[in-house]
């Protein structure tokens, strides 16, 4: 590390502090109904959708009613990916003539975009036409986003509102949020983005002849429009399969900056969010923190691990899986934010990262998604947490526990200890399963603690609805795609509901005025045992697997035994 | 039911704003403000496109800079690093053989092989190389051409690129402008 590398690092850690209060105060007046300045161009669309669709958009929802609306417009978002991909020879806008995708790779695929996973078992370049990258994947990309940003909005509704039987509106959370936010941000984003050399065209692949005589064939197509959401919404499916390693996906360090900050951008910005609409603007500056000072630990010791010594290859800060324009910094400090929030983009591959490094981007998914992570699902993860700690410091000076003035009882916790365990659950079930299958020890590229690492990474990544991957495993069978189809239907929707649960059921609650008892939330001793919790739960459920991967492989690596 | 009729109805609103209007109309706006990127930054000789300034081409005749090694062969059908462990043999093996072919080409006075030559790139086309990687190789195309080595040189400074902004990212020199360029200086 030089200090250019420092300077970068501290750079991005201003701009995501800068970008948090201005992004969070204007997603907290579209979420309250409040106009904003881009009323004026944007609410002639936001009134459109309403009469297209016949939303009322005045009318309330109570928890149920909000997870069956969700849910069911979900399972649309998955049916439709399933057929265009099924058909997409027979439809327009497929300059490669590309073949119909398989039906499980059509599923994983389905479910992946509209869980906000974004796992990729097939190809981009040789796989999805224009049309389906269009109309199903980049559709997903927004709505999937959307969704998890109106349950985060939901349940801020649920702790801000009290003796309330509603929570708002799905449709109309969806629709402000795709309108105004994503929509204008993606816009503007992808220009930016071709500026720096980002394809957007409809145009087949170029074939060149190269420079020594041979034949080269270079895919292009409407990348640019694709990868702004895939990283404002921290989806992080590439339009390419190398992602954004990719020098059509991410062609500058400049752009390859702001794709790491707008991966941290709505996910920051919905602490901020909170503070406003829940009026706990400190509390909410504490979650953020919270989330930076894991961060920052996290990334630092993978920088550590990443720059020192490898004895097998006798050199350190390894160049292999990185690109010149990143350097080593670059790549690790998108690895770090990548699978903080949930999004799953690349710009280095995971899997020849030093073993450490490769294991604390397990580790970031493990905890659960919440430093930061991904738009609005970071938020409610984080709530859980929270939820966990109120609890269980309430045990501790004998109290019931209260947070926000409401009382937090059997009901909430038997919820929030579900949407905690059935991810965990899934990543571990799921793993042993594939470690003993034929079937999925089929697919290991590596040997060794290596080969367990990418089955571990696989099923982290699909639980947590991350999508990056150690991708040297061969996930692209019925085997692997069904298996991580249901780890990410899981990871996704058995923390969604319960979540809505507990926010009907807070909403509904009459608030207790503060008293001197009163667990205080906006203090640096809640942020420290947040974070122990965070940590308990995350480090007591996943050592031993980590263990068996990334940790045995350092210390065969140390010793200088390669397998 | 109410929710199943409103869900299908602003789905397909949805699937043509965002998955229609907003791609169309990033795309008429890129191809009015941004044409050559847009279009994939190619680099055209004499009409001719002989590649894109942004994706590596494989070269190894020892008048031009050599890229980066790449695990797909420099064919982007798909892209894809080698997504090897640092702590495998296989990659102990490759690592050792790319040494030696750079060692057999330079000659041991030219030092131990720059890292980004050694190891392989993320995306299989990573269209640059570091300054060491060549200022390591500057003899070698000097030589093979039968030209001066500061006639190399000046070629290579008006193509490296100082990190972004003088901030972000590293400084880089792009192999094919490289020797594009060196080809208008002399033949090799």
């Amino acid at each position: 590390m030089n200090g250019f590398d420092v300077f970068q690092l501290l750079l991005f850690v201003v701009a995501v502090v800068a970008i948090t209060p201005i992004l969070g105060e204007f997603m907290a007046q579209v979420f309250e109904g409040r106009k904003t300045r881009l009323h004026a161009v944007l609410g002639g669309l936001e009134r459109v959708t309403y009469r297209v669709s016949g939303i009322d958009p005045n009318q309330e929802m109570g928890w149920k009613d909000y997870s069956i609306a969700l849910l069911v417009f979900n399972a649309i978002g998955i049916i439709f990916v399933i057929a265009v991909q099924m058909i997409q020879a027979s439809l327009p806008l497929n300059p490669g003539g590309l073949p119909n995708v398989s039906w499980h790779s059509a599923l994983n695929t389905a479910v992946s975009f509209v869980t906000n996973t974004n796992w990729q078992g097939y190809s981009g370049e040789v796989t999805m036409s224009y049309f389906t990258q269009m109309v199903a994947l980049t559709v997903q990309n927004f709505l999937s986003a959307a969704t998890g940003i109106a349950v985060a909005v939901a349940l801020m509704r649920g702790l801000a509102r009290r003796s309330s039987g509603t929570i708002g509106n799905f449709w109309v959370d969806l629709i402000r949020c795709s309108v105004y936010l994503l929509l204008p941000l993606s816009l503007i984003f992808a220009l930016i983005l071709v500026s720096q050399g980002v394809v957007q065209t409809f145009a087949p692949a170029m074939s060149v002849l190269t420079m020594e005589g041979a034949s080269q064939t270079i895919p292009l197509g409407p990348a640019a429009s694709q990868v702004a959401i895939k990283m404002l919404g921290t989806n992080g499916g590439g339009f390419f399969n190398a992602n954004a390693a990719h020098p059509f996906e991410n062609p500058t360090a400049l752009s390859n900056f702001l794709q790491m900050v707008s991966i941290f951008a709505i996910g920051a910005g919905l602490t901020y969010t909170y503070g406003t609409i829940a009026r706990a603007r400190k509390h909410g500056w504490i979650l953020f923190g919270v989330m930076m000072v894991l961060f920052i630990t996290l990334t630092s010791l993978s920088l550590v691990s990443e720059y020192s010594s490898n004895p097998i290859l006798g050199m350190s800060a390894l160049m292999e899986g990185k690109e010149t324009r990143f350097g080593v910094m670059n790549s690790v400090l998108f690895s770090s934010v990548t699978t903080s929030a949930s999004c799953g983009a690349v710009n280095a591959m995971h899997s020849s990262l030093s073993p450490l490094s490769g294991g604390i981007a397990m580790l970031n998914m493990m905890l659960g998604e919440i430093v930061i992570g991904g738009v609005g699902a970071g938020f409610y993860g984080m709530m859980l947490f929270v939820l966990l700690t109120v609890f269980i410091s309430g045990l501790m000076v004998g109290r019931t526990p209260e947070y926000q003035g409401k009382k937090v009882e059997a009901r909430e916790m038997m919820l929030v200890i579900l949407a905690v365990i059935a991810p965990c659950a899934t990543i571990l079930l799921g793993t042993a399963i594939a470690a003993i299958a034929p079937a999925g020890l089929a697919g290991l590229a590596s040997k060794g603690p290596h080969g367990f690492s990418e089955i571990l990474y696989a099923f982290t990544s699909a639980a947590a609805n991350n999508g990056s991957a150690f991708a040297g495993l061969s996930a692209n069978t019925p085997f692997y795609n069904l298996m991580l189809s249901v780890a990410m239907i899981v990871g996704r929707f058995a923390i969604i509901v319960p979540i809505l649960a507990v926010a009907g059921g807070l909403a509904a609650k009459k608030v207790s005025p503060p008293s001197s008892g009163t667990f205080q939330v906006d203090t640096s001793i809640f942020a420290a045992l947040l974070i122990a919790v965070i940590l308990i739960v995350g480090a007591l459920t996943f050592l031993p697997a980590l263990s068996l991967g990334p940790v045995i492989e350092h210390l065969m690596m140390i010793r200088g035994q390669a397998f | 039911m109410n929710h199943s009729k409103i869900a299908l109805k602003l789905f397909f609103f949805f699937t043509i704003l965002l998955g229609v209007a907003y791609p169309l109309a990033v795309t008429g706006l890129a191809q009015a403000l941004f044409r050559d990127p847009a279009n994939g930054s190619r680099i055209t000789v004499n009409g001719k496109t002989i590649g894109s300034r942004l994706i590596a081409q494989k070269f190894e005749k020892p008048g031009y800079f050599w890229p980066r090694p790449s695990a797909i062969d420099y064919q982007p059908l798909p892209s894809a690093g080698s997504n090897l462990s640092v702590a495998s043999i296989a990659l102990q093996k490759l690592v050792n053989e790319r040494r030696e072919r750079l060692i057999q080409a330079h000659g041991s006075q030219a030092g131990e092989p720059p890292q980004d030559l050694l190891f392989a790139s993320a995306s299989g086309m990573d269209p640059e190389i570091s300054v060491a990687a060549t200022r390591y190789q500057i003899r070698r195309v000097a030589e093979a051409r039968g030209i001066e080595i500061a006639q190399v040189e000046a070629v290579v400074d008006q193509v490296a690129q100082p990190r972004q902004w003088g901030v972000f990212g590293e400084p880089t020199v792009n192999v094919l402008e490289l020797n594009q360029r060196l080809d208008q200086v002399s033949t090799r």
